[in-house]
């Protein structure tokens, strides 16, 4: 059999953990979810285990057992940080690993985003990205007050007037992701001359209004920040459905996947490469990364005791999106390469607790891979972009 | 015994885009990597000042429809780059200007509870209603707001924020693993806020930060400006750096207080002020001729007379006379998102002073504008700048300085080195941080809540 390919490994950052009982446990800081020392904590396990990077989640409303609405639950962690600064804050105290903050495009400003991005990718020197995310939830519409909300099922696929709905939405967000993107592109790199002889700081041919103008709002540019070191941090987006994967394959770099198993993995790698092809983006890399909630334990039934143990404290059996995997290190390691044959590049590993499975990602997990050949063993230095084999974007804006 | 003296607040300004930054010198160095915000702002905290300060624009400016290209241009966001300082330095009062006009009261509220929290009680926000719709072409908003509904627009926008920061008490999250009660109160962050300005309810997600509400700031200097500071800022940023305009710009704004029920103390003002050191106050009036004209090159001086008269002069000769004819009066579109224009009120007069100071002191177009804009505030050895700080605090006409150097990022190594220990020599200094938050540092009273409590 050929070595398998190396995989690539990220992390979502969440509170104490996916699990909602993970803050009771005893090795949960609760009270310091809100500190920078606690995410400094995690970032930096993070990097010890050579991941690519960590994503950090993040929303306009109060966390939710609830899809579309606040459950006024007050048994599980609620109140978060915004994700774009909690990474700009561990930044400087780390030097390989990705940060990858959550921003809304529903209600945010495409101008701001742009340009806190690429401040992200300067003080991180090249790590940054972006997991961008699209809102339904009525509540946070209510926290702006700018917009209507249609009265919808949202959960219901069926109804025409949900699809029309959610398809507004997800082409709001490959808007806004197009005008991220080329506010990024605004300045060529060497727009700055300093020329004292011509007294001129900037070469204005080499700053580009970007002129967008669409259905739900227009931007003229150019970006009041140059152009980041990684030309354009990376760019990814979570998907659950057809309408998702387009934006994906149209928008992202990384495209995260729910698969509940390896063919259901399969058909979506290649449902996203034809919305790739369709898009013209048959040439360029994106990753398709599984996302797997992971509860991990020196054995399969200490794995399953711990998640039991979660169960019981919150009354409930834990359910997600995403696929979940209860065993071992070397199991989880068996699954990741198993599943890698549907075309998977990476995976999106959701710790069940924080900081106890991530733990066993970096020091169980992350060891198991390097002995099988299919994890880096050192950082090679350089940009996130570089980490993941993307080149650094040519900008559209430059006459060679 | 003698009273103590009054103490100094003080500021750094990080010397980015602004048209007194020099970036032909030698040792400037750049306005974006990362680096050089980590010097200013850990230069800052070694001479143990109040806070770091970070302008913002929102829009490239322009004159005559080109992007101007004469000054440094390029800037960070604020919001991230005062989170990343605060993983760089232990005590130094993060600030930065945030425009209420391009924003939301939601989203803003958000990242400053977020920065307080990072920097454990650090934050500060210079409140600007810079409003063009110049600007606002940049935004989904679009230019919609006439300039005197911006004050307006403001100061709701303040007051909702406010609601927002206080819709957590802090004592919400308890945390308790035993008992699995992680919030004390299901409808921590309610709030409900219905104004002309705005329209909003639900839930705020971020429990309540160390300072409870970032420092608050105010830099405009029209009435509606000084109106705004007096009701709602804990300090104004103001351009009245002389004994005489300091004491009646103090006199102005701290008589408006009481009308809030608030108290001298509780509006610090500090002018924005640059400086020029030397070995003799001799060399240090060289030094700051040198500077003068670094910042104001040929080029630089047309495009800014070019303001006044707003017109194209880009046939004009710097070294020559000013323009014969008058200032075009009206609204002005020679120059499009820079400050100083929203300053000029009315052209004719500035025209008419101009010409008879060039005329009294034979000063060619260029030597004029050396000679009418942006002087050094203070220039002297180090023993005079400390002395002549000291004095305008110690006569009430500022209670301390918001320092904008001219060189990034060393701008302010040579005050911190020989300034600052003068002046803790004169014990209107502190030779140590003895408080953790910036409203602390700056000696302010903790501010009532919405609900009246003290917190
Ligand atoms: C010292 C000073 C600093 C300022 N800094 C900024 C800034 O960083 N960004 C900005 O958009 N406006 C800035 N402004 C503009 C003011 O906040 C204000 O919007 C403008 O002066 C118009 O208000 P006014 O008519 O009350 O003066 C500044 C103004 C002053 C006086």
């Amino acid at each position: 059999m050929a070595p398998p390919l190396p995989l690539h490994l990220a992390v979502a950052l969440d509170g104490a953990g996916w699990h909602p009982a993970a803050w009771r446990l005893p090795d949960a800081r609760p009270t310091e979810l809100l500190t920078a020392a606690y995410w400094t904590d995690l970032v930096t396990e993070a990097e010890r285990g050579l991941l690519d990077f960590v994503t950090i989640e993040d929303g306009l409303g109060l966390q939710s057992s609830h899809h579309d609405r606040p459950d006024g639950r007050t048994d599980q962690v609620r109140g978060r940080l915004d994700a774009v600064l909690t990474a700009a804050r561990v930044a400087p105290l780390t030097s390989h690993i990705g940060l990858v903050p959550t921003a809304t495009t529903t209600h945010t400003e495409p101008f701001h985003v742009a340009k806190a991005l690429a401040t992200l990718d300067y003080v991180s020197l090249g790590r940054a990205g972006w997991r961008m995310q699209v809102s339904a939830r009525p509540d946070e519409v209510g926290h702006f007050g700018r917009r209507q909300f249609p009265q919808l099922n949202i959960t219901d696929f069926t109804d025409p007037s949900v699809l029309a709905f959610v398809t507004e939405l997800f082409d709001e967000a490959a808007d806004f992701a197009e005008v991220v993107r080329r506010l990024w592109d605004s300045w060529e790199d060497d727009a700055e001359i300093r020329d004292v002889a011509t007294g001129r700081f900037v070469d204005v041919a080499k700053l580009h209004p970007i002129d967008f103008e669409g259905p739900r709002f227009s931007v003229r540019g150019p970006s009041i920040t140059p152009r980041p070191p990684q030309g354009q941090p990376l760019v990814t987006a979570l998907a659950h459905a057809s309408i998702p994967y387009r934006l994906g394959a149209r928008a992202a770099d990384v495209v995260y996947i729910t698969p509940a198993d390896a063919d259901i993995a399969g058909a979506t790698v290649a449902e996203i490469r034809e919305h790739q092809a369709a898009a013209g983006r048959a040439e360029q890399t994106v990753h398709v990364f599984a996302d797997l909630v992971v509860f991990l334990g020196d054995t399969d039934a200490a794995a399953q005791a711990g998640r039991d143990r979660l169960e019981e404290l919150a009354g409930a059996a834990y359910t997600s999106d995403a696929p979940i995997f209860t065993g071992t290190p070397q199991g989880l390691a068996d699954r990741l390469l198993a599943w890698q044959e549907a075309g998977l590049t990476g995976y999106r590993l959701r710790p069940a607790t924080l900081p106890g499975d991530l733990r066993a990602i970096t020091r169980g997990l992350v060891p198991e891979l390097q002995r099988r050949g299919a994890f880096r063993t050192a950082y090679p230095g350089g940009t996130l972009r570089g980490l993941l084999g993307l080149p650094r974007p040519a900008n559209r804006y430059a006459t060679v | 015994m003698t009273k103590p003296p009054r103490q100094i607040r003080l500021g750094a300004h990080f010397p980015g885009v602004n048209n007194t930054t020099v970036w032909s010198d030698p040792r400037a160095g750049s306005q974006i990597d990362f680096a050089s915000f980590t010097h200013l702002a850990r230069t800052a905290e070694r001479a143990k000042f109040d806070f770091f300060f970070l302008a913002e624009g929102l829009r490239l400016r322009e004159q005559r429809g080109r992007i101007h290209d004469l000054d440094v241009v390029g800037r960070p966001d604020t919001f991230t780059v005062l989170a990343a300082l605060a993983a760089v330095t232990d005590r130094l009062g993060l600030t930065g200007t945030i425009n209420s006009t391009f924003n939301e009261p939601y989203e803003v509220a958000r990242q400053f509870a977020s920065l307080d929290h990072l920097s454990a009680g650090r934050a500060g926000w210079n409140v600007v209603t810079s409003w063009d719709a110049f600007t606002g072409e940049n935004f989904r908003r679009g230019g919609y707001l006439a300039a005197e509904d911006r004050y307006r627009r403001a100061e709701q926008f303040l007051r909702t924020s406010w609601q927002l920061f206080d819709s957590w008490h802090g004592d919400e999250v308890v945390a308790d693993k035993d008992s699995g009660t992680f919030l004390a109160d299901a409808g921590a962050g309610a709030f409900g806020h219905h104004d002309d300005q705005f329209d909003i309810t639900g839930q705020f997600n971020v429990p309540r930060s160390p300072q409870g509400r970032p420092v608050i700031l105010q830099a405009g200097d029209s009435d509606a400006g000084r109106e705004f500071a007096a009701a709602t800022a804990d300090a104004i940023f103001s351009q009245h750096n002389t004994l005489e305009a300091g004491q009646a710009f103090v006199a102005d704004v701290k008589g408006r207080l009481a009308r809030y029920g608030r108290g001298h103390d509780e509006l610090l003002v500090l002018p924005a002020a640059t400086f020029a050191l030397g070995d003799t106050d001799a060399e240090a009036q060289e030094n700051a001729l040198q500077i003068r004209r670094q910042q104001v090159s040929g080029q630089t001086a047309l495009l800014f007379v070019e303001h006044v008269w707003n017109r194209d002069l880009s046939d004009h000769d710097p070294d020559g006379p000013l323009p014969e004819d008058d200032p075009v009066v009206g609204e002005n579109t020679i120059a499009r998102g820079r400050a100083s224009v929203r300053q000029i009120r009315d052209p004719l007069a500035i025209a008419r002073q101009w010409r008879e100071l060039a005329e009294a002191k034979k000063l060619s177009l260029r030597e004029l504008v050396i000679e009418v804009t942006g002087r050094q505030t203070f220039i002297g050895t180090a023993a005079t700048v400390a002395a002549q700080l000291d004095d305008l605090v110690q006569q009430r006409a500022a209670d301390g300085f918001i320092l904008v150097p001219h060189v990034t990022p060393g701008g302010l190594d040579e005050f911190a080195d020989k300034v600052v220990p003068l002046l803790q020599e004169r014990g209107s200094f502190r030779a140590d941080y003895e408080t953790e938050t910036l409203r602390e540092h700056l000696g302010l009273p903790p501010r009532p809540t919405l609900e009246g409590e003290l917190r």
